[in-house]
């Protein structure tokens, strides 16, 4: 278990706090956007240290709402990355949230086809154009592929089965020797270069190639626009990295959910074995993420450990001290880990309320509103939680009403932060407004 | 000692449950009456489902116990298991949308329960859906959707029922991750449940203590 170092945590946490106001390499367009972008990470900051700001921050968390608001199909968004952008910047503009999370959240639709990923469908590849990419839940790996080989390596599991199963172009790679087995005289080496000269290895190299080619100008085109939107005064909510729950990685990407369910059952010592395993790579992969980016934000979302998804006690056990462990890791490198908990969380306030004061963001889909500021009010800041039905279905009054009750219940002395409870894609135009508007207006606490 | 495999496998205890089944079998015993264990089994785990006492991962590992049961006893079976059904339901995906746990789960609680379910899987078009409606002439239709293009694709479904002219011959019951009172409204829908199991409650509420064959 890690332990919490808040001397250290404070120091590197004032760092990335400084780095984020003052972005390196950001030439504003004029000493208004520069004004802007500092009041509005100041307003996030004041949040997250649990002090009210000059007003309640609002962060739309948009994934395909520019897209669709703009009158722009999914598929032609995952393709052409300029409609894309000037898409995100018309919608930046109209709206002028306090921060928001960069257009790459759109995808890309070359990088996928030349990867032929498995572990998605998207516009044009089992979705329709219009729909947003989904992720295919099965089991990948079976039980006896998965625990005692990650365990040991878990790098020779992810390049010999993990990966060759969702990059079908690298299915070659299930017949390399371990990496690791270059060792004990030359010809060890020599002897394992062979197969890169096998047909069906270069077809590998070439098929990373070109997907190492669409990735690029992918990655291009989204710097370029988070480099414009911070230019214009609007600043990123998360730095461009990701940490998750343990249980959840095992769960997405290996075992699936029905597997990983089972597995608490069947092999409940190998479930969390793997999952300290997994700790230190996703506190590793938040830090480096969050000291490129320069931004002390790190998201986490999570998916399998709400009410219903499992007991409280299965909760305790096997998804709340792998996740916990990571965020604790996250935090004494100065990073504020911004988990989503997506589903309902109420039943778990009293477990999650386990975290360092002034530390972490707490994103929330479902909640008791009243008892998550009750519980959490002196150690998280609350996110979230305008119910995605509203924005999708209800008026600009339903909006306001709901806005109202939140910033009563939760905005009072500050540590809130007004949002959708989650990502959103279809929600109506003029609901949207509503939100930004009337936080902006009510949700002022210095007049 | 029959009471013990329903007991086992409603306390989760697969391998004691397995080993039972095992020996019934090999005893020769009639693999009918280890079956219909297995299901007052089941009708407990659904009852602990429904008081807060077991969670999903509980469903689904019982499902599972009962999964290698059934395989065990099949090979033995003259002939099937007379279950009585409650009705049938068509039960499905809405388009657009191909998230299938929820459903999963919904079609194992409602065949528990005892109905005959249709599973039309996920991704599935509205006329996909008024076809099964007409083919198998259910009286109850089930739209699951885990994300909020669902809203709209449910919508689209339920319209499409109506333009058949099915729509005062079925109840329409939705659910999934984001689906509440309000889209049941804003879809047109009958009701929606909120888990599993308020959906198996739902179901059995509209037929009413009737047994349709």
């Amino acid at each position: 278990m890690y332990e919490y170092d808040a001397k250290q945590a404070e120091v590197k946490r004032s760092e990335l706090f400084d780095s984020w106001l003052f972005p390196h390499g950001i030439d504003f367009v004029d000493s208004q956007a520069e004004e802007n972008y500092r009041a509005r990470v100041q307003r996030i900051i004041d949040a997250i240290n649990l002090k009210e700001p000059d007003r309640v921050p609002v962060t739309p968390t948009f994934s395909l709402f520019p897209i669709l608001d703009n009158g722009i199909t999914a598929e032609e968004a995952m393709y052409d990355y300029d409609k894309t952008n000037a898409a995100w910047r018309k919608t930046l503009k109209e709206f002028e949230p306090d921060a928001h999370t960069g257009s790459g959240v759109t995808m890309s639709g070359p990088l996928l086809d030349a990867l032929d990923y498995r572990q998605l469908k998207w516009p044009g590849h089992g979705v329709s154009p219009n729909h947003i990419y989904q992720f295919v839940e099965r089991e990948y790996v079976k039980t006896e592929e998965f625990y005692d080989h990650f365990i040991e390596d878990p790098s020779d599991f992810m390049l010999r089965v993990y990966l060759p199963r969702v990059c079908p172009g690298l299915s070659p790679f299930e017949k390399l020797r371990p990496v690791r087995e270059s060792i004990c005289y030359y010809m060890d080496l020599f002897k394992n270069m062979v197969v890169w000269g096998l047909p069906e290895f270069q077809e590998a190299l070439e098929y990373i190639k070109r997907a190492g080619n669409e990735a690029l100008k992918w990655a291009t085109k989204v710097k370029e626009f988070s480099l414009w939107s911070q230019s214009e005064g609007f600043p990123l909510m998360r730095a461009s990295a990701h940490a998750a729950a343990p249980y959840d990685v095992i769960g997405d990407f290996f075992r699936g959910t029905q597997g990983v369910m089972l597995d608490m059952y069947r092999h409940p010592d190998k479930l969390l074995k793997a999952q300290e395993k997994l700790v230190p790579i996703l506190v590793k992969m938040g830090v480096d993420g969050a000291k490129a980016s320069g931004h002390p934000v790190v998201s986490l979302e999570l998916h399998k450990g709400a009410a219903h998804f499992m007991s409280d006690e299965q909760f305790k056990e096997f998804y709340w001290p792998g996740l916990r462990d990571v965020m604790i890791g996250l935090i004494n490198e100065g990073i504020v880990p911004m988990p989503l908990f997506e589903g309902d969380y109420t039943p778990r306030l009293e477990v999650i309320r386990d975290i360092p004061p002034r530390s972490a963001i707490y994103w929330f889909e479902t909640i008791d509103r009243k008892r998550a500021k009750t519980l959490l009010g002196d150690v998280a800041c609350f996110k979230g939680n305008v119910p995605i039905t509203l924005l999708n279905t209800g008026t600009p009054k339903d909006i306001e009403n709901d806005v109202k009750e939140l910033i009563d219940t939760v905005g009072e002395g500050g540590g809130l932060i007004v949002d959708c409870g989650i990502w959103f894609d279809e929600a109506r135009h003029e609901n949207v407004k509503a939100m930004v508007e009337f936080t902006k207006s009510y949700g002022v606490y210095r007049r | 000692m029959h009471d013990d495999l329903v007991t086992k496998l409603a306390d989760l205890e697969e391998e004691e449950a397995l080993k039972i089944a095992k020996r019934r079998l090999d005893e020769n015993e009639d693999p009918l009456s280890i079956l219909d264990d297995a299901r007052k089994a089941m009708q407990i785990v659904g009852k602990r489902f429904e008081s807060g006492e077991y969670f999903i991962p509980d469903l689904v590992y019982s499902g599972e116990i009962l999964r290698q049961i059934t395989e065990m006893v099949k090979p033995r079976l003259t002939k099937s298991l007379d279950v009585k059904r409650l009705g049938k339901v068509v039960l499905g995906t809405v388009a657009g949308d191909i998230h299938d746990i929820g459903k999963n789960i919904v079609v194992f609680m409602l065949d528990m329960a005892g109905f005959e379910v249709y599973d039309l899987g996920v991704d599935v078009p509205p006329q996909r859906f008024v076809e099964e409606i007409k083919r198998t002439n259910a009286p109850i239709v089930g739209l699951s959707g885990f994300l909020t293009l669902a809203f709209d694709s449910m919508k689209e479904t339920v319209e499409a029922i109506k333009t058949a002219g099915l729509r005062d011959k079925v109840k329409i019951l939705i659910g999934g991750g984001q689906i509440n009172e309000d889209i049941s409204k804003y879809t047109g829908a009958d009701a929606y449940g909120k888990d599993a199991m308020a959906a198996v409650t739902i179901a059995k509420s509209w037929m009413g203590g009737k047994r349709h064959v």
